[in-house]
């Protein structure tokens, strides 16, 4: 994986004695909240509703072992014992004080992390396929090239002021699981038919209160244009991107105002000024980038098939898991496991201080040391052994995260709601929870098959709710939590934004909905095999508003 | 009926003004019955903002319940407990031992 080189080093430091400088000086009252405020959201820390929250980068989250326990050692002994992983591929705590946060950089410092650029209107963590590097079907690994837009992106003078916050996503694989039409950059890495690497280049994606499916404005970018190409849309968004309205502000709204043509023809002729000059990237250059993403020497390991077969008779919820939450590898001896952090019942992506030093043991013992922080809020570990995956196994069910149901409907993606934000406006893990509860059953789970289930607890949409085949808004009305029902979103290759079915749900009405959505879905499927997002395609709304409403039709 | 909140500057601990200074618990805070009171509040608040002792000021709706002060707003009843979801932590934990 990369590795800080001398510059990384010197500039990380460097902002963690100017950062702590300025805490200090807030500390001792010489700079007011109104002058730091911008100074610790470029750092990372917020005000929530109980304490400061610290958000730390995971770039295009990839981790090691040291990192991780490094993360587990601050949840102990600066927070309160757990962090969360967001849909960001980040981890945030709850609990700093403001006087511990040097401390706490200087230790992620010592492991080559920080939380720079991961708040303020910047270029944020550039996200990934959490199954790069290992994925069977990926024409190359995404994250080399989240690299270099990380390096070009950080403190970039130009764009460190933007209209609004910006967000770019990389996949290397047809199959998209970074969400990259979601993005205000998205980009799908490919090849053309003379084999040379590019991307397909998507403007415009976004969630909030405007959701909007981002449009394809170049079908091939040569990778050597990437920084000049992506310099071009910034330049565009930064000119023309509206400052009078936060809510107006991202570049789905620019997009969508100007046009997808008039947008991409200044794009590129904003292109044309800069792509023969100082951007274009040096072969060279990208492939030293590259190095640092070498995957790790995987030998041989033929005697997995056996091992599997045999520990699969052995053990029903062993085999239920490498059903469910271990994929394919591009090696065939070995896998990619995710390790589902929404056992029934719990906080979707909380993982506390001994599992996070428990899973960085066994990714160092069993998966070469490398880790992935997926934004479905999961860990993964891209590369293990299949003649290791029952060992793997094992050890998750000791620290209580071998839950099989990736992507099932207790696989939820929930934001961290009125229980922790100040944005909120209701409350979305006890949600996530009752459903996850209500569904706990795993046969019942894997009779549904597929099912992103995505909730938020106010319309910024940081639950991705409108991208969940099953999406879930929670709002206030009246003074009360009042839950939105949005069916047909997705978040892949096929992306959509769910449609609102019909008037919203009470805390205490919403899950019997969604348990009746589902039984609906049952009920109409062609076959097993019709996954909920294609039934809901074929059929439409009409007759989950059936099932949800009519009762309330005769009754009026 | 008003109290006074904010966020201590140094740890962020959520805080309500009580008895000429910031408490951890809301059980005992200063109301305000009437448009005056609610303004000395807002000195007050002011003036500790000022000071470097708090952020994030608010008034906000409270009410008196079983003899102890209460925010009215969901969102105010989960800062003055902890995360519903977790009876551990938050001041609702040192009520339970």
């Amino acid at each position: 994986m990369y590795r800080y080189d001398e510059f990384d080093h010197d500039f990380v430091q460097a902002r963690v004695a100017e950062f702590s400088d300025q805490v200090q000086r807030r500390l001792s009252g010489e700079i007011t909240e109104d002058q730091f405020r911008p100074l610790r959201l470029m750092n990372g820390v917020y005000l929530q509703l109980h304490a400061y929250m610290l958000r730390i980068a995971v770039p295009y989250g990839t981790l090691n072992g040291k990192q991780l326990r490094m993360l587990g050692h601050i949840a102990r002994k600066y927070d309160k014992g757990y962090g969360h992983f967001t849909t960001r591929q980040n981890i945030q705590f709850n609990w700093p004080a403001l006087s511990d946060i040097p401390a706490i950089l200087a230790d992620l410092a010592s492991v080559e992390m920080h939380a720079i650029q991961t708040s303020g209107n910047c270029i944020r963590n550039v996200t990934a396929d959490h199954f790069a590097g290992a994925a069977a079907d990926e024409v190359a690994d995404p994250r080399p090239y989240a690299e270099i837009l990380r390096q070009w992106s950080s403190v970039h003078p130009e764009f460190s002021f933007l209209p609004r916050k910006f967000k770019i996503a990389v996949t290397g694989a047809e199959r998209d699981r970074a969400a990259i039409q979601t993005h205000d950059i998205g980009l799908h890495l490919k090849k053309n038919a003379a084999g040379d690497l590019g991307f397909a280049v998507y403007v415009g994606g976004g969630q909030g209160r405007t959701p909007m499916v981002a449009k394809k404005i170049r079908d091939f970018l040569p990778e050597a244009d990437l920084l000049s190409y992506c310099t071009a849309i910034l330049r565009v968004y930064n000119l023309h991107g509206r400052r009078d309205n936060k809510y107006k502000a991202r570049i789905k709204i620019l997009v969508h105002e100007t046009g997808v043509e008039e947008i991409t023809r200044q794009v590129e002729a904003e292109w044309q000024e800069l792509k023969d000059a100082e951007l274009k990237l040096p072969e060279a250059d990208i492939r030293a980038i590259e190095a640092y993403f070498a995957p790790p020497a995987l030998t041989g390991r033929p005697d997995g098939d056996a091992a599997v077969r045999v520990a699969r008779l052995d053990s029903k919820a062993f085999s239920d898991w490498l059903d469910q939450n271990v994929v394919t590898h591009r090696h065939p001896d070995y896998a990619a496991v995710t390790i589902s952090l929404k056992g029934i019942g719990e906080v979707p992506g909380d993982a506390t201080d001994s599992q996070m030093e428990a899973v960085a043991d066994i990714a160092e013992k069993y998966a070469f040391d490398e880790l992935r922080v997926s934004h479905e809020q999961n860990l993964i570990l891209p590369h293990v052994a299949r003649a290791d995956l029952k060992a793997v196994h094992d050890a998750l069910v000791d620290i209580g995260l071998a839950t099989a149901n990736s992507n099932l409907i207790s696989d939820i993606i929930s934001c961290p709601g009125l229980d922790y934000c100040a944005l909120a406006t209701a409350r979305s893990i006890p949600i996530a929870q009752e459903i996850s509860r209500r569904f706990a059953s795993l046969e019942r789970q894997r009779e549904i098959g597929e099912l992103k289930l995505k909730i938020s607890g106010c319309i910024n949409a940081c639950g991705h709710h409108h991208v969940g085949h099953i999406g879930i808004l929670g709002v206030e009305k009246k003074g009360s939590e009042l839950y939105q029902v949005t069916l047909g979103g997705s978040a892949d290759e096929n992306t959509s934004v769910g449609e609102i079915i019909g008037r919203g749900f009470s805390s205490e009405e919403i899950t019997d909905a969604i348990e009746q959505i589902v039984d609906t879905y049952l009920g109409l499927r062609l076959n097993p095999q019709e996954k909920f997002i294609d039934a809901y395609r074929r059929v439409g709304p009409a007759p989950f508003k059936e099932a949800l409403y009519a009762g309330e039709a005769k009754a009026a | 009926m008003k109290i006074l909140t904010a966020n201590r500057l140094g740890d962020g601990i959520a805080v309500w003004y009580a008895d000429g200074g910031w408490a951890e618990t809301v059980d005992y805070a200063d109301l305000a019955r009437d448009k005056a009171a609610e303004d000395r509040l807002e000195e007050i608040g002011t003036k500790a903002l000022a000071n470097n002792e708090v952020v994030d000021v608010n008034l906000i709706d409270a009410e008196v319940v079983g003899g102890v002060v209460e925010p009215v707003r969901l969102r105010e009843k989960i800062r003055a407990a902890g995360p519903t979801i977790r009876n551990d932590i938050g001041k609702q934990a040192g009520r339970a031992a």
